[in-house]
């Protein structure tokens, strides 16, 4: 057993009160009424102080959460005076930024349109937080559901704050996103006879959860990273860069986007691609770790698309606003913050605090569902505190077992089983220990129902983008995001640029945006994309040295053309 | 109660662990994973992390100790650091891939489209170092000779937890690729053996005709408080 003995006595409570649970059954859904003061009393998003407004930029006023107004108005990380654009390594129609399931779809789409492409990843094809989306993707694809019922769900379970057209695309295209992935030879869990196996969801009026076991974005993304270099061979049509971000968006004379400043991370070299169109897919931004939260994100999460598409004039919608997953994991301290699966509370588990009782229904929105833990453990005083100082409540994954039988935690969550298992906790048998985690980026880039931004030639697609799930995402509607927009912005790039006549390159909203910046009082700001968090541990540094990531200590500009070290 | 908490963690000291990270010696806590061992011993990670949590692979490590040389495996997220633990990630392998359009690979009866793909597979002598490679405890050389014979459902039945991390390559004698091999099954099998059901195409196609098209719109230019009856009104389907 693993948990500590300080623990135990909670867990064995868990235990007594099973059968009284299974009897009852999962309790009461919040009244809409209760359900909005909960929310504002309780969710992170409503914490005035950990909000500033941005003074500069196009939602200059508006606020915005601290790690992210501080990338946001940060200093560019060229000289634009220093750099030769001139000297083009890469001339393409569509160059992709990011290569998750929103750049690695758009992609793929964009040269089945006859476009050429280059993406740029920052990591390797596919590190993105698509590889750790474990629950599935909504698709209204059985005969009770319909595109209208799922449209309710997303812009009721976002409060009726979305953009109308964007739910709508997202709806409506579910079921071909479904059909494609599978033509592609992605493996969904089906029923013996063949139709999709369909789970329900948070927020979610019918079954509609298309999974792959609980690797389902894994799944996804190998899939399409394959494809991808499979048609890199096939005819060279789509070509790639690892380890090369982009640090800054090219511009020509007319205010069209055409290409962006990419830097190899290890020679620390700058790479200029010039490209007709350019469709941001750079994900999400949990390893700013907003309000100090730990995440769920992958290594790269960092904003750094909103950070270069609001410096060419893009308006960000419901930047404000982060889903905090009501599951990540507590306990052990190695695993904190990382995912455990809403798919857990899908399949039956029930979230059950200190002394085993039922305080929330576990399918609530996932805003809700957080909200209640972090009252139930800051207000109510009936969280569980682990060795190393941690709040938590009980997931009670055992009971998943007792609904549905033995073996169907392994068979339907085997990523979770192996997860724990490596700190030998066996979840068929215990409980897990869980908090809300920075999950997901809710708003985004302003995008319109073809991914187009307001700048020409910029698209946008996946988490970067906004307005989509309006303050609050469904499970599933993220890896459906993806795929819904990226084929999307694929599709509407590779039109674009059929007609789109390029001028000069130009750095000059660069330096407008410095002067701005000088003008607001601001130029002390660090660096800005981030491109990784610093987590080294920085004791006795040789002084002066600034290392990759680091967003505090700004060094001014140098002899390099690109700030760094 | 929180307070005579934080006083017992100060007195439990925290043991420190000799560990070598490529043959260097470093100190770090008990308890770290490999991955934040690394990053407490000063290095900041470019190559070889990923997702953090055990999904993507890219965290490949290769770990011994100064008194027992057998070479292990892990995934640097997932794994904690052990005393005399010597160190090397593994962040990239040179492994070939076969190149082949997903649209001509159609199996037929009697076609083994993974032999024609990968002729290395009939190289396999059975030494297993690919299953004692695997981080996720895939029964790897068994995938491998269903690969062999052809038999695509149980190659993605026993490889559906591959993170592609390329260890198994990494380690066979015969530079065999278990995992591309186990990915162009998986893809064969999703794309061609198992059919896109006819509740999605109908639904598809339903789409396309534009038979929602009316109340959505309808929908969208709904005022809100229509909206959230409807929303709060909207009947919710039992979990399965």
């Amino acid at each position: 057993m693993a948990y500590p003995a300080s623990m135990e006595e909670s867990k064995r409570k868990v235990e007594e009160t099973r059968p009284r649970r299974l009897e009852k059954g999962p309790c009461a859904r919040i009244p809409e009424a209760e359900r909005e003061e909960l929310v504002s009393k309780f969710h992170p998003d409503y914490r005035k102080e950990q909000f500033r407004e941005l003074r500069l930029g196009p939602n200059k006023g508006r606020p915005a959460p601290l790690e992210i107004a501080d990338v946001l108005e940060g200093n560019s990380r060229i000289d634009p005076d220093k750099v030769d654009i001139e000297n083009i390594d890469y001339e393409v129609d569509v160059l992709v930024i990011g290569c998750g399931g929103a750049g690695g779809s758009a992609a793929l789409l964009a040269e089945e349109n006859g476009a050429s492409v280059l993406i740029a990843s920052k990591l390797r094809l596919g590190d993105a937080n698509t590889i750790g989306a474990q629950a599935g993707t909504q698709g209204c694809d059985r005969a009770n559901d319909s595109p209208i019922m799922h449209y309710l769900d997303i812009v009721g379970g976002g409060h009726f704050t979305n953009n109308p057209e964007l739910a709508e695309a997202l709806a409506k295209d579910s079921p071909d996103v479904i059909r494609w992935l599978e033509s592609l030879g992605v493996n969904w869990d089906k029923e013996p006879d063949n139709s999709y196996h369909e789970l329900s969801g948070g927020g979610a009026s019918r079954r509609r959860m298309h999974s792959c076991r609980d690797y389902t974005g894994l799944e996804e993304m190998r899939v399409i990273r394959d494809e991808i270099r499979q048609r890199n061979w096939h005819g060279k049509k789509i070509d790639w860069l690892e380890f090369e971000p982009a640090i800054e968006l090219l511009m020509d004379g007319k205010g069209q986007v055409a290409g962006a400043i990419l830097m190899n991370l290890e020679t620390k070299r700058m790479t200029i691609v010039r490209a007709k169109a350019v469709i941001m897919a750079t994900g999400g931004l949990g390893r700013t770790h907003i309000q100090g939260f730990p995440t769920t994100n992958h290594y790269g999460a960092t904003a750094d698309g909103l950070v270069l598409a609001y410096r060419v004039g893009c308006r960000l919608v419901d930047i404000d606003t982060m889903q905090y997953h009501p599951t990540g994991a507590a306990f052990p301290p190695q695993v904190l913050g990382l995912l455990v699966t809403e798919k857990v509370r899908t399949l039956g588990a029930e979230i059950v605090n200190c002394d085993g009782e039922q305080f929330v229904h576990p399918l609530e929105a996932r805003d809700t569902e957080a909200s209640a833990e972090i009252r139930e453990c800051k207000e109510r005083g009936k969280g569980v505190a682990t060795p190393t100082g941690e709040l938590g409540c009980w997931l009670d994954s055992p009971m998943i077992e007792i609904k549905r039988g033995e073996g169907t935690i392994r068979r339907e969550l085997p990523a979770m089983v192996r997860q724990f298992s490596r700190f030998n906790i066996d979840i068929t048998k215990e409980p897990i220990l869980v908090y809300p985690t920075l999950h997901y980026q809710n708003g985004g880039i302003m995008i319109e129902a073809d991914a187009s931004t307001p700048v020409p030639g910029l698209f946008a697609a996946g988490e970067c983008e906004g307005g989509v799930h309006g303050r609050n995402r469904l499970i599933g509607n993220s890896t459906l995001d993806l795929f819904v927009f990226g084929r999307r912005a694929g599709r509407a790039a590779a039109k674009w640029v059929k007609e789109v006549k390029l001028g000069k390159l130009t750095l000059e909203h660069v330096r407008k945006w410095q002067r701005e910046l000088k003008e607001a009082g601001l130029e002390s700001m660090p660096v800005s994309p981030m491109l990784l968090p610093n987590y080294a541990n920085q004791e006795k540094p040789v002084p002066g040295f600034q290392p990759l990531g680091q967003i505090s200590g700004y060094t001014p500009f140098g002899d390099r053309a690109v700030r760094w070290i | 109660m929180a307070e005579t908490k934080i006083e017992e963690k100060a007195e439990k000291k925290i043991r420190m662990l000799n560990i070598y990270i490529m043959g260097k010696h470093y100190e770090a806590p008990e308890g770290l994973t490999i991955q934040t061992a690394l990053e407490h011993c000063g290095y900041n990670i470019v190559r070889g992390c990923g997702c953090r949590a055990g999904f993507c692979g890219a965290c490949a490590t290769i770990y011994s100790f100064t008194h027992d040389p057998t070479i292990s495996y892990a995934l640097a997220c997932q794994k904690e650091i052990e005393q005399n633990m010597v160190i090397l990630q593994m962040p990239f392998f040179p492994s070939t891939e076969a190149l082949y359009n997903l649209e001509d690979l159609e199996p037929k009866e009697g076609e083994n489209k993974l032999l024609e793909l990968y002729p290395d597979l009939l190289t396999c002598f059975g030494c297993n170092n690919c299953t004692k490679t695997c981080p996720q405890d895939l029964l790897v050389m068994d995938f491998v000779s269903d690969a062999l014979r052809g038999d695509y459902e149980k190659v993605h039945e026993k490889s559906f937890d591959c993170v592609l991390c390329g260890l198994c390559a990494a380690r066979c004698p015969q530079g065999i690729q278990p995992y591309n091999i186990a990915l162009a099954a998986r893809r064969l099998r999703g794309s061609y053996l198992t059919p896109v059901p006819q509740h999605n195409l109908d639904r598809v196609k339903e789409i396309e005709e534009g038979k929602f098209d009316a109340e959505l719109e309808a929908l969208k230019k709904s005022d809100g408080a229509e909206l959230r009856r409807r929303y709060a009104e909207r009947e919710i389907e039992p979990a399965l």
